[in-house]
């Protein structure tokens, strides 16, 4: 079921921990335990890091593991479901080696925009009988929120490429950028994508394939 | 008054050269000083009550010394000078001016102001440099109390402090403010434990303050407005305001009515409580201006977004001197062509803090030709930098967020660009997800004049993402090409070979920061064997044990510190460094929450000093002995 989605120059396997739902700023270091909750913003297990030089807290784990040396905390030990990923993704004490200032100013950012309330676009489906919505912001490129819209409509969407957007595929996500024009989703960066994007619309069929026949 | 005779050295059986006979040795009258080698005895009185003696060859070489030794600078030069024989020692003692101590505990502020007894300013560095990280407890230590305290009775004519990595208190600032009437310059980097109280003393009683400069601090909100605590008449002989990372709301009427009274300010840095109209205010009141730090750069009460950007621009044009710019935390995109007029003489560009898109950096770069230093976030703008700034120096690419999660365009791209565009780059900082050899090589082929090689790739043992292989041969090439090389940053898969390069051809090499590097022991051993000039060498995560601990007993000496941090050391491993070198301090520390096999040591942290084991380490700290 998990197809690579290639963009230009990245080699990214599908990722679906990373479009897990799961609430923390980052930098944050998140337990075990508190990845499974999905709920609260206010895990207790998760550490919040604040201005103030806190006092090293962290899991720093043994891997059990003849060749590792690391102590990096494998967050996705619990969940049956998980694609396992190398430890790149876990979060480990002091790393990267970013001082709080400017992590702060990254978390505050994060937190300004969008009003700090979430980006949630309408997403529509052709043929779907109603709409969805999704989070922006919860999502930190192209591939995760592809994913994640592929198993919220249960369809997949192909290849992206620049010259011929996503022809090998039935559909095609595009979205309505603040100018009004239905824009295929993909070209632009990711951050501009998020700010300028108002709703997405997947579509289906000719109209879609019409796309790469231009 | 009969001037007592000075004895005579065991030297001075001849009798001095006829030419030097009769040099006057009125002017070093006043001073204390003895010619001889042995015992001290104080030295003359007035000329008027002088009795003709022949000045012996030492008193006249010690004279010609001391005006010669005025004029040395470099305190590496003035350390070598001090070991040619006590008397130079003494001299060098008396002639030095600038005090640096490049870890705070390895000697005691009364040893050092015994030395050296007309001192003007002083540097102290104290927590080393991985303590940023939150790897080390808050309260570990660098307290910068001793050192005010000592400094309040033996230097009374003091006239800068320049402090990195301390632990500063409010009645520390009190002292300082109230001990040195000629105080002039204080510049606090990365350090924290005063508030604006701290502040507003200083503002208050240091009526010569030239320059206030607060770096990367933390600085807690007292509520006590200490801009308005500046003397609020005449003018103010400032030349610098350095408060971007001063959180706090600020009396922007005070800091107007400051900048208005301040001719000679040439560098002023913001913090974001200042919006873009009353940055305009601040502007226009201080066209000489070489320095700026912009505040947030925003204008959250704009009825049009945009509304000042007209004023805004008329107000940076009119400093026709200013070559540098930072700040733009909160930056607004509709104020950013407001810049593009003075990017042409700028020389230092700092963007770092902006979320703004590649495009907006792009758009900017493109005005910065004679741009030399540059700190930036992503590096989409690499391509316009390497085309555009042939005279780069510096640069520093720091990731998108903390976590270095974005998918950014590829990392080695833009380094290779840069490498080709700015052959005259000497130090780089560079973050990124992955990298390539060939990128590398690249950098160390194109730029021979880089002093410092900092890559940091976030992604832990990340290999060249096109070969698959580890990174050892472009830090390889690094070390081998760049001969100037002093400090190195690795990251990334190495494997014990990239460290075999660096013992080969690190040389030169001071600074070494490696994190979850190296296969075995070999790694550590090549480079405490291979680098000779080695004094700073901090370690995270990588497989190094007692053996390679034990490997640099030779050189531990000559070392400002070590860090080794989440290694394979063990209690027994470090408790034979002591033994071996009993003028080292080995401190380990726990890490209270992390859960760490009983017998690996978590932090090790060892320094040289001249005092033993430091009597203020908090209970996390085991100093061994």
């Amino acid at each position: 079921m998990e197809k690579s989605v290639n963009y230009g120059g990245h080699h990214d396997d599908l990722n679906l921990e990373a479009t897990k739902l799961r609430l923390g700023l980052p930098g944050i270091i998140s337990s075990d335990i508190g990845y499974e909750k999905q709920s609260s913003s206010a895990s207790t297990v998760v550490v919040v890091r604040n201005n103030k030089r806190a006092s090293p807290v962290g899991i720093m784990t043994q891997e059990s593991s003849s060749k590792s040396h690391s102590n990096v905390s494998d967050a996705r030990n619990g969940d049956p479901n998980s694609h396992h990923q190398p430890p790149a993704k876990a979060q480990v004490v002091g790393w990267p080696p970013i001082r709080s200032f400017r992590r702060n100013s990254f978390q505050q950012k994060k937190t300004d925009q969008g009003d700090g309330a979430g980006m949630y676009v309408k997403v529509s489906m052709d043929g779907a009988p109603y709409l969805r919505k999704v989070d922006l912001k919860v999502y930190k490129s192209y591939p995760e929120l592809l994913t994640a819209l592929e198993n919220m409509f249960k369809f997949t969407i192909g290849e992206y490429s620049e010259r011929e957007g996503y022809n090998r595929s039935e559909y095609a996500p595009t979205y309505e950028d603040k100018d009004g024009d239905w824009m295929l989703v993909g070209d632009v960066p990711w951050d501009m994508f998020i700010f300028s994007c108002k709703r997405l619309r997947i579509m289906k069929g000719s109209e879609a394939r019409g796309l790469g026949c231009l | 008054m009969r001037k007592e005779r000075t004895e005579i050295s065991q030297d001075d059986d001849r009798s001095p050269p006829a030419d030097l006979r009769g040099t006057d040795s009125a002017e070093s009258s006043n001073k204390t000083r003895n010619c001889s080698g042995v015992g001290s005895v104080s030295g003359s009185t007035g000329p008027s009550s002088m009795e003709f003696q022949a000045p012996c060859p030492d008193q006249v070489l010690e004279n010609v010394l001391e005006n010669v030794l005025q004029f040395l600078s470099s305190r590496r030069d003035r350390n070598a000078a001090s070991l040619v024989c006590k008397s130079w020692l003494r001299v060098e003692a008396l002639t030095r001016s600038d005090l640096y101590i490049g870890n705070c505990y390895s000697v005691s502020p009364r040893r050092a102001m015994n030395r050296f007894s007309g001192v003007r300013s002083v540097s102290i560095k104290g927590r080393p440099r991985f303590a940023d990280f939150n790897l080390m407890p808050i309260d570990w230590g660098a307290h910068f109390a001793p050192w005010v305290t000592a400094m309040a009775s033996a230097y009374p004519w003091l006239e800068k402090v320049y402090l990195k990595r301390m632990s500063i208190t409010d009645d520390d600032l009190a002292l300082l403010a109230e001990s040195f009437p000629s105080f002039k310059e204080l510049v606090i980097v990365c350090c924290d434990g005063f508030s604006t109280s701290g502040l507003a003393l200083i503002a208050s009683d240091c009526r010569q303050l030239k320059v206030l400069d607060l770096i990367e601090s933390e600085v807690t909100d007292d509520d006590v407005d200490w801009i308005a605590c500046f003397p609020e008449s005449g003018a103010t002989c400032l030349e610098s305001l350095i408060f971007d990372c001063v959180e706090c709301p600020i009396n922007f009427d005070a800091l107007e009515s400051l900048v208005a009274r301040s001719p000679s300010l040439k560098k002023l840095r913001l913090n974001c409580y200042v919006s873009i109209g009353q940055l305009c205010r601040l502007i226009v009141r201080a066209p000489q201006l070489t320095h700026l730090g912009t505040g947030s750069y925003s204008s959250p009460d704009d009825i049009v977004p945009g509304e000042h950007a007209s004023d805004l621009q008329s107000a940076l044009a009119s400093c026709k001197s200013l070559v540098c710019l930072s700040g733009f935390k909160e930056m607004l995109p509709d104020y950013l062509p407001a810049i593009y007029p003075v990017c042409a003489n700028l020389t230092s560009l700092n963007f770092s803090y902006a979320n703004i898109h590649a495009d907006q950096i792009i758009s900017v770069i493109f005005h910065c030709h004679k741009l030399q230093v540059l700190d930036s976030i992503r590096d989409e703008g690499l391509q316009a930098v390497a085309s555009t700034c042939k005279d780069l120096r510096e640069l520093r690419v720091f990731p998108l967020d903390a976590r270095g999660d974005t998918e950014g365009p590829v990392s080695d791209v833009g380094l290779q660009a840069i490498s080709e565009g700015c052959r005259k780059l000497r130090s780089i900082l560079y973050f990124c997800q992955h990298m390539t050899n060939e990128a590398v090589i690249a950098m160390s082929t194109n730029c021979p004049d880089l002093e410092v090689f900092r890559l940091c790739i976030i992604t832990l043992h990340s290999p060249d993402h096109v070969t698959g292989k580890p990174m050892d041969e472009g830090f390889g090439a690094i070390v081998m090409n760049c001969k100037k090389l002093t400090r190195l940053a690795v990251s990334g898969l190495l494997t014990d070979r990239a460290f075999g390069y660096i013992g080969k051809y690190g040389k030169l090499l001071r600074t070494l920061s490696v994190a979850f590097a190296g296969d075995s022991d070999m790694g550590l051993k090549y480079v405490l064997e291979g680098c000779p000039r080695l004094q700073k060498l901090e370690i995270r995560d990588s497989p190094f044990g007692d053996a390679a601990l034990h490997s640099g007993l030779h050189h531990y000496y000559n070392m400002r510190f070590l860090w080794m941090s989440s290694c394979r050391l063990s209690p027994k491993g470090c408790q034979e460094i002591v033994r071996a070198l009993p003028r080292l301090v080995v401190e380990v520390i726990k890490d209270e929450v992390a859960e760490c096999p009983d017998n690996t040591v978590n932090i090790l942290y060892m320094y040289r000093s001249l005092e033993g084991p430091r009597n203020d380490a908090p209970k996390i700290v085991t100093i061994l002995q």
